[in-house]
């Protein structure tokens, strides 16, 4: 089943080589439905009271290298893999709706960066996850590198991709030496092995826990990106096509915060332990700088761009508070914020095409004749500041929750970042649906097409904010073991409270 | 005073013999008008010949000619590859101009004969076959580099490769005697006894030796700082020789390196290993920064080559089974993604007036997509990314400098691979991608003196067709390795 889920894209885009043009972005399209049917399966037969892996696969893969070929579906990465399916089919179903240059290649792209996607968060094998996680860049590099869009002052396409490949690959390259070196001072001498579970079973010397953890940071706070290491972010944003965008943002950026609680908590506790307080700093300036960012931004595209900085700066921050609380809702801010982040970007597609600029100050009044897509945009905006009733306002009062518990200062000033996505997402929503109309826009409703692409993503949403508890019912076991594992100190003997025992105060 | 013939076994000596012979078939066949044609089909012939000698020797380690020579899997595994070099490089050469104007029996006779050089030097663990099948190796290089004879480049590179080349091998020879004058032996096992008596820093004179024989070693395997001929040659030379000295040349001489410094030096392994460390790093970071901007792929693949070796020096530095197995696996690999990245650039040389520019590849992907694949798993697979057998190579060459207590050249392996996405990715993208704003060169890389156009080389199944079968290969080994793998672990296993 896992299998199947995991190469039903990779399958169905080597197929759609062979056909005719106009069919190549439908047959994709059937593709990621044929996934999304799959994941939903796995997620209807998730036992949500046990922690640890359910439907697991296991086999010798390089035997001489101690590498397996291992997937496994656990609280940490259920729904993630969902979200991953429900993105592309929409992303991929958005640029089957247009004509595409290339259309064979494109859609091909798009299901092999699918497929090493759900790679990255199915692997348990620390090497698989390593070469999962540096292979999703190759699609996301001719994607955007082919398809994206020079820039008027020069940059083109393919340097922004360069930027964003050398950037990184920077931190995944040195993960690639961490991952061998961990697994073997693991082996001391003895088998080498690369099962994530087994090298937790005994976590490595705390000297060595200390370089290993920032190799394996590095890679991760790149790719989401974090402040400082968000260099590549502008330029590859802009440049990319947004199709590909939508799911590049709403899903490659959570590898790198899942990529910690699966890889990093487990691990290298101490270490985690630590630099706790470092990688919160880091959060904490990603949720300032992203959001001031997102303020000032007049292109629509880094609007977006930045405030997932911020967003993700705030998963971070939940993820390192080190309690099941924020790590809890760190999983679910992650698909959250991937359900609104992707529609963001088909609908700003959208404004692209009716408005043909991606400047902000050149938008506006759409709302007048497009009541629906404005409806549709504000239920995203209001779910992207964090409305209460609104999935997102559960994610981060998880969060804050969590960081409050553990530490109180980080929590007073990450408070901030919810005012200021209140401020930049209202920001986007009123410089693009009202003020006046500038003259050469084309406002119009939104056709059936769009309309099956954003309805949908928009009614996950809301069926997100009236009930949280599917995904937090179903994460909470597996994230409080992880997070038992690294804060032994705070839960008392071997029991672990599952998520109700600690609603009900027990703790 | 008595001579005792030494006892020969000509089953084991089977392939060196059918390289030979087919050798001097093949310059025969060249000399007789009616039999030209077959000159390419016979050196095919001879190549797999000997391919198939030497897998029936498989697995059946025995010394030859009292020990001179030793045919083990490490030797048969490097030799295949050179072997398998040869043969595409074979194919390669098809009308090619330069084998034309050498004479195709001369010109295939010369590979061949390099060829030989190459299986005897994998076998070798005497001082005196060691270097004749050394010179042996490379004298017909020297002249096939120098066989476009109305380009001056390639007079240029032949000889600049005959004085370079000639210096390393004098440099080879000088330490080769100051280790027998230290050790009083030729043979390897005899010169580890000699020194395990004095040590390494025990007499100069065998620290001298060692220093001047790896001098001599790292001149043929464009390890740096002994690099510099490198892409000159490279780029000057016919490129199908250009592929086959990239791939088999390297691969003959670490085989050699292996044997000299992981059997004759093992018990010093401690004193030695620092040195070749620094020179591993040294290769790293000047091989990938060097190839930052070149407009040559030639040149390109040269500089690319020089990192490569730096990287392949790490598996010889630890001195360990896991080292070597991590040094066949990436020669093999090395092989496939270099012979598919020659492929195209020969196809596109003869295609286009661009020469070996990087323009004669751009837009390669919209126009001839059966070409543009090869180069871009290729240029992916050097580059060290997933689902390719670079990425498993550079995993095995990592485990093996970390399992050896040097992560910090794995660390670099990890930096150089970094630098080295700029180049390799600057071809793909000139492939697929729209052209980098700032001019396109008129007509890069021609000269007067430049070889007619054939408009049709790009569909040319001898060239389009190896091209896939060897990025087919990068990827199946790639997500597949487990063949390649254990076929490495043969070669180790056959020295520990």
């Amino acid at each position: 089943m896992i299998n199947s889920l995991l190469w039903t894209p990779l399958v169905f885009g080597l197929i759609g080589l062979f056909l005719p043009r106009r069919l190549a972005g439908w047959w994709a399209t059937l593709g990621t439905v044929a996934t999304l049917g799959i994941a939903v399966s796995l997620v209807a037969g998730f036992d949500s009271g046990a922690p640890g892996m359910q439907d697991t696969v296991d086999v010798n893969w390089i035997p001489g290298l101690g590498v397996d070929y291992s997937l496994g579906l656990d609280g940490l990465n259920v729904f993630l893999v969902l979200l991953t399916a429900v993105l592309w089919t929409a992303g991929t179903a958005f640029a089957a709706f247009r004509e595409q240059e290339r259309p064979h290649l494109f859609f091909l792209m798009m299901l092999i960066g699918e497929t090493a996607t759900l790679g990255s968060f199915l692997a348990q094998d620390l090497l698989l996850f390593v070469l999962f996680f540096d292979l999703m860049l190759v699609p996301f590099y001719f994607l955007f590198g082919a398809w994206g869009s020079d820039r008027e002052d020069g940059t083109t396409a393919s340097a922004a991709m360069l930027k964003m490949i050398v950037y990184t690959l920077i931190g995944s390259l040195l993960m690639l030496v961490a991952a061998i070196a961990t697994a073997i001072i693991a082996a001391d001498g003895g088998h080498i092995t690369f099962s994530i579970a087994e090298l937790a079973k005994h976590p490595i010397g705390e000297g060595s826990q200390r370089w290993i953890f920032w190799f394996f940071a590095a890679a991760f706070l790149v790719k989401m990106p974090a402040f400082l290491l968000h260099g590549w972010m502008p330029d590859a944003y802009r440049a990319a096509p947004l199709p590909a965008l939508a799911v590049f943002s709403g899903v490659l950026a959570k590898v790198g915060a899942y990529g910690f609680l699966r890889v990093v908590l487990p691990l290298f506790p101490a270490a985690t332990v630590e630099f706790q307080e470092v990688i919160l700093v880091i959060a904490l300036a990603s949720i300032l700088y992203g959001s001031v960012m997102a303020f000032t931004q007049t292109n629509i595209r880094l609007v977006a761009g930045y405030s997932s900085v911020a967003q993700l700066g705030f998963i971070t921050a939940g993820i390192f508070a080190l309690s099941a609380d924020g790590s809890d809702g760190a999983i679910l801010q992650m698909v959250n914020h991937g359900l609104v982040v992707a529609p963001l970007f088909v609908i700003v597609a959208i404004l692209v095409e009716r408005s043909g600029t991606e400047d902000l100050r050149e938008m506006g009044g759409m709302a007048m004749k497009a009541p629906v897509l404005a409806a549709l945009f504000l239920i995203v905006t209001l779910a992207t500041l964090a409305m209460p009733g609104s999935a997102n306002f559960v994610g981060e009062f998880y969060i804050l929750n969590g960081l409050f518990d553990s530490k109180i200062v980080f929590a007073i000033v990450a408070i901030s970042g919810v005012a200021m996505s209140a401020y930049y997402a209202l920001r986007l929503y009123q410089r693009t649906m009202h003020n006046r109309k500038p003259e050469e826009l084309i406002s119009r409703e939104i056709n059936w097409r769009d309309g099956a692409v954003l309805v949908p993503l928009v009614l996950c949403i809301l069926g997100l904010a009236l009930y949280p508890q599917l995904i937090l019912k179903r994460t909470d076991p597996t994230v409080a073991s992880t997070v038992a594992g690294v804060s032994g100190a705070e839960v008392k003997g071997p029991h672990v409270f599952t998520f109700q025992e600690y609603r009900e105060g027990k703790r | 005073m008595n001579f005792h013939a030494p006892h020969i076994d000509y089953a084991a000596l089977s392939p060196v013999l059918a390289l030979a012979v087919g050798l001097c078939a093949v310059l025969l066949a060249g000399v007789f008008r009616p039999l030209k044609r077959s000159v390419p089909a016979l050196t095919l012939i001879t190549l797999a010949t000997t391919a198939g000698l030497m897998i029936w020797r498989w697995d059946t380690p025995q010394d030859l000619v009292s020990g001179a020579l030793r045919i083990d899997d490490l030797a048969i595994s490097i030799s295949l590859i050179a072997v398998l070099t040869a043969a595409f490089a074979v194919l390669f050469s098809i009308r090619e101009p330069a084998a034309e104007q050498a004479g195709k029996g001369e010109y295939h006779a010369l590979l061949l004969g390099s060829v030989l050089g190459m299986v005897l030097l994998a076998q070798a663990q005497n001082l005196v076959t060691f270097f004749v099948a050394l010179e042996t190796l490379s004298i017909p290089l020297y002249i096939l580099c120098a066989t476009n004879m109305r380009r001056e480049k390639s007079l240029e590179s032949g000889l600049k490769y005959l004085i370079v080349g000639s210096l390393g091998s004098a440099t080879l020879l000088y330490g080769m005697a100051f280790l027998y004058g230290g050790t009083g032996s030729t043979d390897f096992s005899g010169i580890a006894q000699g020194i395990a008596q004095k040590g390494v820093l025990g007499d100069p004179l065998i620290l001298v030796g060692i220093g001047m024989a790896a001098v001599g070693l790292a001149f043929k395997t464009s390890i740096a700082p002994f690099h510099q001929w490198t892409p000159d040659v490279y780029e000057g030379a016919p490129s199908p020789i250009t592929s086959f000295m990239a791939v088999a040349t390297k691969a003959a001489a670490f085989a050699v390196f292996i044997r000299f410094f992981d059997v004759a030096l093992a018990p010093q392994a401690s004193e030695w290993q620092p040195a070749l460390a620094a020179l591993a790093a040294i290769s790293i970071v000047i091989g990938n920064v060097g190839a930052l901007g070149q407009d040559s792929l030639k040149r390109l693949l040269g500089y690319s080559g020089i990192a490569q070796a730096g990287y392949i020096l790490g598996g010889l530095v630890v001195a360990s089974e896991a080292g070597i197995n991590a040094i066949v696996f990436y020669l093999a690999a090395y092989a496939f993604m270099n012979l598919a990245a020659f492929a195209v650039v020969i196809a596109r040389e003869r295609e286009t007036p661009y020469g070996d520019d990087i323009a004669a590849v751009r837009g390669l992907g919209a126009e001839r997509p059966l070409l543009a694949w090869p180069l871009t798993i290729s240029m992916l697979g050097l580059a060290g990314l997933p689902a390719t057998a670079g990425f498993i190579g550079k995993l095995y060459l990592i485990e093996a400098l970390v399992e050896g207590d040097y992560t910090w050249l794995a660390v670099f392996i990890a930096v150089g691979t970094m630098i080295s996405l700029a180049y390799y990715l600057r071809v793909v993208a000139a492939m697929w991608m729209r052209p980098e704003s700032g001019a396109v060169p008129a007509i890069a890389g021609a000269s007067p003196e430049a070889d007619p156009i054939d408009v049709e080389a790009g569909r040319r199944p001898y060239l389009v067709v190896p091209a896939l079968l060897a990025a087919a290969a990068v990827v199946f080994f790639g997500v597949i390795p487990e063949p390649l793998v254990k076929f490495a672990e043969h070669a180790g296993a056959s020295l520990f």
